[in-house]
């Protein structure tokens, strides 16, 4: 291991950083603003929900490498393609990732609020009809936070999953964290001093991220009482304590 | 079940440990020095070159298939004992590895669109899109004389060539020989072209195409050395080189 190597070209490596954390949000953002009118509609058995359902099956049950394979040299193959008005952005390896990333993003988010919306507790729309709100208010005042919050920790492996998945962009010639690790590995004949630094760098970001929705999970699931006892000598505080199912 | 489990992780290991004297790092998308058919087997000039010499050395040898940017940390690890990959012998690899004498030496080539009338400069080729091979002397060739030219980095040549069909890369930069035959003579080559001359520049291009070894193997570099002697005495390389060009690959 000789880690002068990394440090001399940090800014290769800062380059990849700034890459893949562009993409995965990117990919992040539009992914959610998929999955959340695709959620609503499975959950309302909208007349989209066949479709819906088969783009989830087929994003879910491929390997994203082979889909943006695909994407990135599949469709760059038909002639009809190439002439499209599409062609400026396919032609563009970052813009084939974003589009692989985000639907791939997409289809997981989508099973994860479809699963967080469908497991509302019913007392709570009940109540929320009993207090004369209009079905649009009940989604938008009592479903969606309900459902949001109860989502978030399996969101928040989405997102790790993401950073991790976005590697790939790697092999369609974008210059990521990993494509800075093969360059360096490349360019000195090295086996490990550009895997590891990539290694360390994708450990950081998934450790922030991690801390980052462990306060935000800490906030917002504040009424699910997750988190355990933390003062001395009062034993179980907060909510638990008060809720008549922990008596029992 | 237990035992029906063991049996079957057993009978997998021992699948993936075949014994044999040497183990030769080749690279199977590269054509026509390397590729793998469809129904799976490595075939192609270097694949026959290494065959050709473990016989003459009386060795069994297995072929290992290995990415090419991780073919020396492969060889270094203890993963194959020799490459046999058209690896040019450069001073920057040699720090690293010892190379046997070459097996072959041929120039390096850009290709574009038939007619694109590019100009194989550093001021003609500036803010063109280059696809190379990540890894490669033409990758080092490219950073180190073409510096305005915008690089496209690939895993393996088969890639760069998919993109300057589609026109992803404006020209490509590679070994004329490969270019020529892995490309331009296929289906997939019509309409693209070389231009500019042939490009041998020691210091990126070394002096040839040898086999790579780690530093302390001097018995079997000799042994490489001696059998490649063999070959190119006794007819065997004429009868390889013949397979797959109609002219004469070993240079002067």
């Amino acid at each position: 291991m000789d880690l002068s190597l990394p440090l001399k070209h940090w800014d290769m490596f800062a380059a990849g950083v700034w890459m893949t954390l562009q993409l995965t949000f990117l990919a992040l953002v539009v992914g959610f603003c998929i999955a959340l009118p695709s959620a609503l509609a499975l959950c309302r058995g909208s007349r989209w929900s066949p479709l819906i359902r088969s783009y989830v099956y087929v994003f879910r049950g491929t390997p994203l490498i082979v889909q943006t394979y695909l994407i990135y040299y599949g469709l760059g193959q038909f002639e009809w393609v190439r002439e499209s008005v599409l062609w400026p952005l396919l032609r563009e390896a970052w813009w084939c990732a974003l589009i692989a990333f985000s639907l791939n993003s997409g289809a997981y988010a989508t099973e994860i609020l479809r699963g967080a919306i469908a497991t509302t507790p019913k007392g709570e729309l009940e109540g929320g009809r009993a207090l004369g709100l209009s079905e649009p208010q009940i989604t938008r005042l009592v479903l969606l936070p309900s459902a949001l919050r109860r989502a978030l920790p399996q969101y928040g492996n989405e997102i790790v999953f993401m950073l991790h998945g976005s590697v790939v962009a790697s092999v369609i010639t974008i210059q990521d964290i990993l494509g800075a690790g093969r360059t360096l590995n490349g360019r000195y004949y090295v086996a490990y001093e550009g895997f590891v630094t990539a290694a360390l760098l994708y450990m950081a970001i998934t450790f922030a991220i991690v801390f980052v929705f462990r306060q935000i999970e800490r906030h917002y699931l504040r009424h699910l009482n997750i988190q355990p006892a933390t003062r001395k000598g009062i034993g179980p505080t907060g909510v638990g304590a008060l809720d008549p199912a922990a008596a029992r | 079940m237990t035992r029906l489990l063991a049996a079957a992780l057993v009978a997998l290991a021992a699948g993936h440990a075949a014994a044999a004297d040497l183990r030769i790092c080749v690279e199977g998308a590269y054509p026509p020095f390397s590729e793998v058919t469809p129904d799976g087997n490595l075939v192609g000039f270097d694949i026959d070159i290494a065959e050709a010499l473990c016989s003459e050395m009386g060795k069994s040898c297995e072929m290992v298939q290995t990415e090419w940017d991780g073919i020396i940390p492969a060889l270094l690890e203890r993963k194959c004992d020799a490459i046999v990959a058209s690896m040019s012998i450069t001073p920057d690899r040699q720090k690293v590895i010892d190379f046997t004498k070459k097996y072959y030496n041929t120039p390096a080539k850009f290709a574009a669109k038939e007619g694109a009338g590019y100009e194989a400069t550093a001021e003609g080729m500036a803010g063109k899109t280059v696809g190379v091979q990540r890894g490669t002397i033409h990758h080092d060739f490219m950073e180190g004389e073409f510096p305005e030219a915008e690089l496209k980095l690939y895993g393996t040549q088969d890639e760069a060539y998919l993109d300057l069909q589609s026109g992803r890369v404006d020209a490509i930069m590679a070994d004329s020989v490969v270019i020529a035959e892995g490309f331009l003579k296929t289906e997939a080559g019509a309409g693209f072209a070389f231009f500019g001359p042939g490009f041998s520049v020691p210091e990126y291009h070394g002096e040839g195409v040898g086999i790579g070894l780690r530093k302390d193997d001097d018995d079997l570099e000799a042994a490489f050395n001696a059998a490649i002697d063999a070959i190119r005495g006794n007819g065997t390389y004429e009868a390889i080189q013949g397979k797959y060009f109609d002219f004469d690959i070993y240079g002067g």
